[in-house]
């Protein structure tokens, strides 16, 4: 938060015409998953606007590199180098320091490292497909790791998922908590996914998309994919006449 | 045309979908050696002031079977009523008590247990006090964009009469699904995301 004042206005409402409804038969366990009665709309509480304090030395050296933080000592994993880079910003435009952030992927072959998935391509033993780290002051990130797999799934006879990165964010307060997916720019699989579908606007998919960003590579060594994270926007007290904010 | 306010469009959700314990509790799906234990899985320590409480229960779908795949988190005042958070203004919360915590439904059982403390009381923006509540979080696959909910204590019935958000509830059967049932230092908390008995969720 550096020497800033906090912020303690209430969140924007929502926008729930960019995200996806719950309901979304093509996308089969929504079915049963989704409510049926319409949310209780509550502008933010104390209980709303506060959101917990994740402190950079929770972090380990190796928290933001996938390419080594399961593997043996001397080796790295196998796939496509790559680094993701970003800033998280809020609806004005504002980075959002000290927002965790919480990654988990395939290994290079679209294979995850659980119990549940028996998937038949190999496990990477020298991956394990989770990383954390929290934004500098203006809200920049940035970690390495390979580039995941297209993997199937049991949804439609011959669903893919596209390559993906799942992010889960937390800003600072608990109802800009998100979690979402990162897609990969020229991938042809985006389109015909029906968890990528779930979204109604297609400018809104397109901002899930990361977009190669070769200035940022190292060469010889990983090429970067740059992924800006927008979440939800607060008021600012324009009047001081509620402490609480307008 | 007026000018344009500038303005960015927040990041649109997807599913945290069957695997999201691999980023979020890896330990508990045994990948081990990259963090040294699962983020929120402690809330307390031995300092922590205020009521020691467990929390149990299960999510269930629309056709009654509990989820075994879902991930809750929970967000909460300290046994004073302040937040642990920089946009708490009012006091300095407990340095004991994190205020978050979050745990896995059990695969097999799908039960979920969080061992907290009782919050103290929160103003609402009015100055009126709200009920004793916690904040409740729930992802899992299908689900799309994450829902929140409120959990109240069945112990508090007269804060919970006067409780701000509890009165908005129009269809007044509904409230009695926010409501945990006490049993000794156990509160009981089932959550339906369907159908009849569907939970009260919010757009917060």
């Amino acid at each position: 938060m550096s020497n800033k004042k906090p912020e303690t206005g209430a969140f924007w409402a929502r926008d729930h015409t960019r995200h996806p409804p719950a309901l979304t038969p093509t996308y089969k366990t929504s079915v049963l998953r989704s409510p049926q009665k319409a949310l209780l709309s509550l502008d933010g509480t104390l209980s709303e606007i506060t959101g917990p304090v994740f402190n950079p030395s929770i972090l380990g050296e190796l928290d933001n590199d996938l390419i080594h933080n399961y593997a043996a000592p001397g080796e790295s994993a196998i796939g496509e180098r790559i680094i993701v880079h970003g800033r998280v910003v809020d609806e004005r435009g504002k980075g959002v320091s000290g927002a965790l952030l919480e990654f988990w992927q395939a290994n290079a072959g679209g294979r995850y490292r659980h119990k549940k998935e028996t998937y038949l391509a190999a496990i990477d033993p020298n991956f394990g497909g989770c990383g954390r780290t929290i934004t500098d002051e203006d809200g920049y990130y940035r970690f390495r790791t390979v580039r995941p797999g297209a993997y199937p799934w049991p949804n439609g006879v011959n669903d893919w998922r596209p390559a993906h990165i799942h992010f889960s964010v937390f800003g600072h307060g608990f109802s800009q908590r998100l979690i979402t997916q990162m897609y990969f720019d020229g991938d042809p699989m985006i389109w015909s996914c029906p968890i990528v579908k779930t979204i109604p606007d297609k400018a809104a998919i397109e901002q899930l998309i990361a977009a190669l960003d070769m200035n940022n590579t190292i060469p010889m060594d990983a090429r970067a994919y740059k992924f800006d994270i927008v979440l939800r926007g607060r008021r600012s007290t324009l009047f001081e006449n509620r402490l609480e904010g307008n | 045309m007026a000018q344009s306010l500038g303005i960015l469009k927040e990041s649109a959700s997807q599913t945290a979908g069957p695997y999201v314990h691999i980023g979020l509790l890896p330990n508990f799906v045994d990948i081990k050696g990259v963090y040294e234990s699962d983020l929120g899985s402690a809330m307390v320590n031995e300092q922590t002031k205020g009521e020691r409480i467990t929390i149990c229960g299960k999510v269930f779908d629309g056709a009654g079977a509990p989820l075994r795949d879902a991930l809750i988190e929970i967000w909460q005042a300290d046994s004073q009523g302040f937040y642990n958070s920089h946009s708490e203004l009012r006091g300095t919360a407990d340095p004991n008590f994190t205020g978050w915590g979050r745990q896995p439904t059990h695969m097999e059982s799908g039960e979920f247990r969080f061992e907290t403390i009782k919050p103290g009381r929160v103003p609402y923006k009015d100055g009126r006090l709200m009920a004793p509540h916690i904040s409740f979080w729930i992802v899992a696959r299908g689900i799309n964009i994450g829902l929140h909910t409120r959990m109240y204590f069945g112990d508090e019935e007269q804060a919970n009469s006067e409780d701000p958000l509890l009165a908005r509830i129009e269809h007044r059967v509904r409230v009695s699904t926010l409501i945990a049932s006490r049993e000794g230092n156990n509160y009981g908390f089932d959550i339906y995301l369907q159908g009849d008995r569907e939970t009260v969720f919010l757009d917060i």
